[in-house]
């Protein structure tokens, strides 16, 4: 459990440092499908990847226990504000 | 004239919605502010992230595109595909789980109980509020400019502001929060849509191929800039990354996550949120690069989807798209709308005293009276401010609710975190908003 909790942690750190693509900085080409310049084109790839590690997170630490919880005041639609 | 015939169609479209929604409603201000808490899955994806996307990412994000290059994109669009659903996931989830027990409606109620303080509340309500109703004036400054600029200037913009406003505003304050989420499902639908259909038509209407205008950026030294980000600082570019941690402090968004019917709904809205994400940004971050090449020389770039759409679409297609856009724009404004007078009515109003003086019906009708005072605050403002949709955004919504997601985060996970270190925190978030402004 601790090692899936390391080894996720690791990827969300490892995906978030691969958003500053230093490497890109200073370069237009090659130009994806004829018109994408490359840094633009490897920011749309890191959304993709973005949503990944997100059903990746969904799939392995869904807070299941969460499903459960139950109202503890008799009125809901009373005003607890 | 057609594009504005289509948008109007669009506006009374949203009315009809919004009047339906109405009909459905109870007088009771669990149904008004959160739908009864039965928001269901896809509705709940495609209402927060409606609540999510302003006149900021669509027009904002190619006015600075015309004016930065690509560069926007990784600043604000794929950051927010990280983070956005991070927190949505680890915060968002807890939130909607304390909101069922204990019945909160708002971020403000869940940290008064949290921190057992009443005066916390308070002042987190308040600088919510202030940071808020600059997001409210740029979603009427978007509506505005792109009547305005739709119709060749035939519908000033005073008066395109005035209308998106008092569309909104009806919305909200008929249909409450049901309103605003049935015409949610309409509104994103549409816009996220609108940047392939875009991009697909400007294609079509040009002479030459997209490949051949970014080639031509990309070979001359004064624009290369544009297509790289040679003129980005590496750090500011990083630091950007720490902005969308505003998102799950936006009042309207903590509210929404309160407004699911299970936890469950969560699981496909922080998959689908980057990919949305990447389907608005992309195409408005392309094509305002390609503005400096088909429409150079404006002064005002955040106009620059509009003036592609005018000049290189059929006249009903640019309707379509504007509404589009507007879509993107009155999709947030109602759900910000909502969160002030939600927030003012249960924080303020019956947190001292005025639901037991004048009943749950009075309180509904306070909430409504709250919504046209602010509306009218930030439609005067709107029409005044100079500073453009990019700079308001992230100069007081987004930097002052992201420096309070440190507040969010020690009330969910840090059990020793105190009212004194949080009321610290928040008083902090307000001197330097106010020492920068």
């Amino acid at each position: 459990m601790k090692l899936k909790a390391y080894l996720l942690t690791a990827l969300v750190a490892a995906i978030y440092v691969l958003h500053q693509d230093f490497w890109n900085w200073r370069k237009a080409e090659p130009l994806l499908f004829g018109f994408l310049p490359v840094g633009l084109a490897y920011q749309a790839g890191y959304s993709i990847l973005a949503a990944v590690m997100m059903a990746v997170l969904v799939r392995t630490v869904w807070p299941k226990h969460l499903e459960y919880v139950e109202p503890e005041i008799k009125d809901p639609k009373g005003d607890r504000s | 004239m057609i594009p504005v015939i289509v948008v109007f169609i669009y506006l009374v479209i949203i009315g009809v919605i919004g009047t339906l929604a109405f009909r459905r409603s109870q007088a009771n201000t669990e149904d008004f502010f959160l739908a009864n808490r039965a928001v269901g899955s896809m509705v709940f994806f495609l209402s927060i992230f409606a609540t999510n996307m302003t006149a900021f990412a669509i027009l904002g994000s190619s006015g600075q595109a015309y004016r930065q290059g690509i560069g926007i994109y990784g600043l604000m669009a794929s950051s927010s595909g990280f983070v956005i659903p991070l927190t949505i996931f680890f915060i968002g989830t807890r939130l909607w789980a304390i909101g069922k027990r204990f019945g909160h409606q708002t971020q403000v109620a869940f940290f008064r109980d949290r921190w057992e303080c009443s005066a916390i509340g308070t002042v987190i309500f308040a600088l919510s509020v202030a940071m808020l109703v600059p997001y409210m004036i740029i979603s009427i400054m978007g509506g505005g400019r792109v009547l305005n600029d739709i119709s060749g200037g035939r519908v000033a913009y005073a008066l395109g502001c005035a209308i998106v406003a008092l569309v909104v505003t009806a919305n909200v304050f008929f249909g409450g929060m049901r309103g605003t989420v049935w015409v949610n499902i309409f509104q994103t639908l549409l816009f996220l849509l609108f940047g392939a259909v875009a991009v697909a038509v400007i294609s079509h209407g040009l002479p030459d191929t997209f490949g051949h205008y970014i080639q031509k950026i990309a070979t001359n030294p004064k624009t290369r800039y544009l297509v790289t980000r040679e003129r980005m600082p590496e750090r500011y570019f990083w630091s950007y990354t720490l902005i969308p941690l505003s998102s799950i402090m936006f009042p309207h968004m903590a509210i929404m996550c309160f407004a699911a019917r299970r936890v469950t709904a969560f699981k496909r809205t922080v998959v689908l949120y980057p990919l949305a994400i990447l389907a608005i940004w992309l195409p408005c971050i392309f094509l305002g690069v390609l503005g400096t090449q088909l429409e150079p020389g404006l002064k005002n770039p955040d106009g620059i989807l509009l003036h592609l759409l005018t000049d290189h679409a059929p006249a009903w297609l640019a309707g379509i798209l504007g509404a589009g856009i507007i879509s993107a724009v009155m999709g947030s404004d109602t759900h910000q709308v909502l969160a002030v007078s939600t927030m003012f009515t249960k924080d303020v109003f019956a947190h001292y005293g005025g639901k037991t003086k004048y009943g749950e019906r009075g309180s509904v009708h306070f909430a409504r009276g709250f919504i046209l005072v602010v509306t009218l605050i930030a439609y005067v403002i709107a029409l005044v401010t100079p500073a453009s949709i990019f700079e308001l955004a992230v100069r007081f919504a987004f930097s002052g609710f992201a420096a309070m997601a440190p507040v969010m985060i020690a009330a969910l996970f840090w059990k020793r975190s105190t009212k004194y270190g949080a009321l610290a925190s928040t008083l902090w978030v307000a001197a330097w908003l106010l020492l920068t402004w």
